[in-house]
């Protein structure tokens, strides 16, 4: 029974990375109404940032800091130059074919940019178990940080006055235009809250191993489109509570199903297909009512 | 009528204004006035450029010809401008956010100003105390009568100079129509809100209104007073049925 603990805060580590992951997903997605396949590969790129600084000698902290700065900025660009002159041909299917190629070059970039040998990225919590208890320092730490950023966006969307216009955005283009929001500096600020989460879960994921390279968000990225997917692309909440499932299906998988031994992978590939046949909206997503 | 400038008692003054939806163009050649706390009405047949005239107003297609708010040349301004600059929109079906709470979307109104929103929610929610019973409840779990209202109570909450009304009585039953539109004349004695309203019912609008246009295939046919259009032999029968 002590093993099947373990296992399942093993899985709670992984499923908080898979849930801010999931949550800049959904950020986006409730923003513009885009899945970005991009959101990894920027967060690696931020995760690269964050290494470099820490290799000049920042510490860890405060490295995470600048580069989520950083990737703000750079995301909030992104959606201005690359996406917003595209979404304009009013094609969707136009911004995904940016996004997919975006994931293309932000990898092939990071490796020109940073090089392709594995490099260690050093780990902002302590390392070892928590007291007596089987969990190790680092889970509770990531889980802590989630639930931070979790309070932060609730507080930003639901208390402030630019959450509220981001909502409205996000609800009803037109009308927002109509009682004065720029709607473009609302899809900006979404991009770029996305790119800062991202940045942080990079980082913090990639001091989980021994050694990241270029692969690092890539099949964080698939678990994280699972989570997403299960939870509803349009609720946070579901963003959250889905990329800890797909973590502790995860791991449960790993410790008990031999059969899928060295093919994890396929959990959140079988999640994604058994959610759309179930459930399209997730667990927790609105069903879209067109009215006319 | 001026011909050239702007007269100072004019709050909105459209001169030659042509716009459509990519290469069908819709308007051709506008010209149509509305005078500081006058409520206008526009009447004319599917099809005629109701709604696309108050597109062409808040920018929200491309236009040619000159648009003044208060004097002032709006044309070209992106739609959040025009919307700053205090022009209030009601477009077709309402356009609330359906997803939001009622008191969101009152807020959402005024989210362009600055200062207390209280005592303008009091307000409206005093004149329309259905919003206030429902203010937690999302606005699109309300009747379309509701959301009617709160469309409206929306608009006045950014404290408008001219409100744009489009079909304010589609979907609604008579009684609620005749209600909304007694509330639409109530505020435009009390506050000398000006307002610009396309409304099929037109005998219900040319109650409240002082001056009428009647549009047909994107031009101005007949103007008049309220009282003239709704007496005239042509009007009354295409849009009054007698």
């Amino acid at each position: 029974m002590s093993l099947f603990f373990s296992q399942v805060f093993n899985g709670v580590g992984n499923g908080v990375v898979y849930a801010s992951v999931a949550l800049a997903l959904v950020l986006i997605f409730r923003t513009t109404g885009l899945l970005n396949f991009a959101q990894g590969e920027m967060a690696l790129f931020s995760t690269y940032f964050t290494w470099k600084l820490t290799a000049q000698g920042l510490p860890i902290a405060a490295a995470i800091g600048v580069s989520m700065v950083v990737s703000f900025v750079a995301g909030a660009l992104i959606e201005r130059v690359l996406i917003r002159p595209v979404e304009a041909a009013r094609n969707p299917l136009n911004v995904v074919i940016v996004t997919l190629g975006m994931f293309l070059a932000f990898n092939s970039l990071a490796q020109l940019v940073f090089g392709t040998n594995p490099q260690q990225m050093p780990s902002l919590f302590p390392a070892g178990k928590l007291g007596s208890l089987n969990i190790q320092k680092s889970t509770v730490g990531l889980g802590v940080v989630l639930v931070i950023e979790c309070v932060l966006l609730w507080l930003l969307l639901q208390k402030t006055r630019i959450g509220l216009a981001l909502r409205a955005v996000s609800s009803n283009p037109e009308s927002s235009r109509l009682v004065g929001i720029n709607t473009g500096n609302m899809l900006m600020l979404g991009w770029g809250l996305a790119a800062a989460l991202g940045a942080v879960a990079g980082s913090l994921v990639a001091a989980k191993g021994t050694g990241f390279d270029a692969s690092l968000m890539q099949q964080v990225l698939l678990y994280s489109f699972a989570g997403a997917a299960l939870g509803g692309f349009d609720s946070p909440l579901g963003a959250v509570v889905g990329g800890l499932v797909v973590g502790i299906a995860e791991a449960l998988t790993v410790q008990y199903v031999h059969a899928l031994q060295g093919i994890t992978i396929i959990v959140p590939l079988v999640l994604i297909l058994v959610v759309l046949l179930v459930r399209p909206n997730g667990l927790f997503g609105r069903k879209i009512v067109e009215r006319v | 009528m001026t011909e050239h400038g702007a007269a100072p008692d004019l709050m909105l003054e459209l001169q030659g204004v042509q716009g459509g939806y990519g290469p069908s163009r819709v308007l051709h050649g506008l010209d149509l006035t509305v005078a500081k706390g006058e409520v206008a009405v526009i009447l004319g047949a599917n099809g005629a450029g109701k709604t696309t005239t108050l597109r062409a107003i808040c920018s929200m297609i491309r236009t040619e010809g000159t648009i003044r708010l208060d004097g002032e040349d709006i044309s070209g301004w992106r739609t959040q401008a025009v919307a700053r600059a205090g022009v209030a929109h009601v477009p077709q079906g309402r356009g609330t956010f359906i997803d939001l709470t009622v008191e969101e979307n009152l807020r959402l109104g005024a989210i362009s100003r600055k200062g207390d929103l209280g005592p303008d929610l009091d307000r409206w929610y005093g004149v329309f105390p259905r919003l206030a019973e429902r203010k937690d409840q999302a606005a699109g779990s309300m009747s379309g009568g509701e959301q009617q209202m709160l469309a409206i109570a929306r608009a006045l909450m950014a404290r408008p100079r001219l409100l744009l009304l489009d079909e304010p009585s589609l979907g609604l039953a008579p009684l609620v129509t005749r209600e909304l539109f007694e509330r639409l004349g109530q505020i435009n004695r009390e506050e000398g809100l000006t307002m610009l309203v396309v409304e099929q019912n037109a005998s219900l609008a040319l109650q409240i209104g002082h001056r009428g246009y009647v549009l047909e295939t994107g031009r101005i046919v007949t103007s008049g007073s309220a009282e003239q259009l709704a007496a005239d032999a042509d009007v009354r029968k295409a849009y009054l049925g007698f």
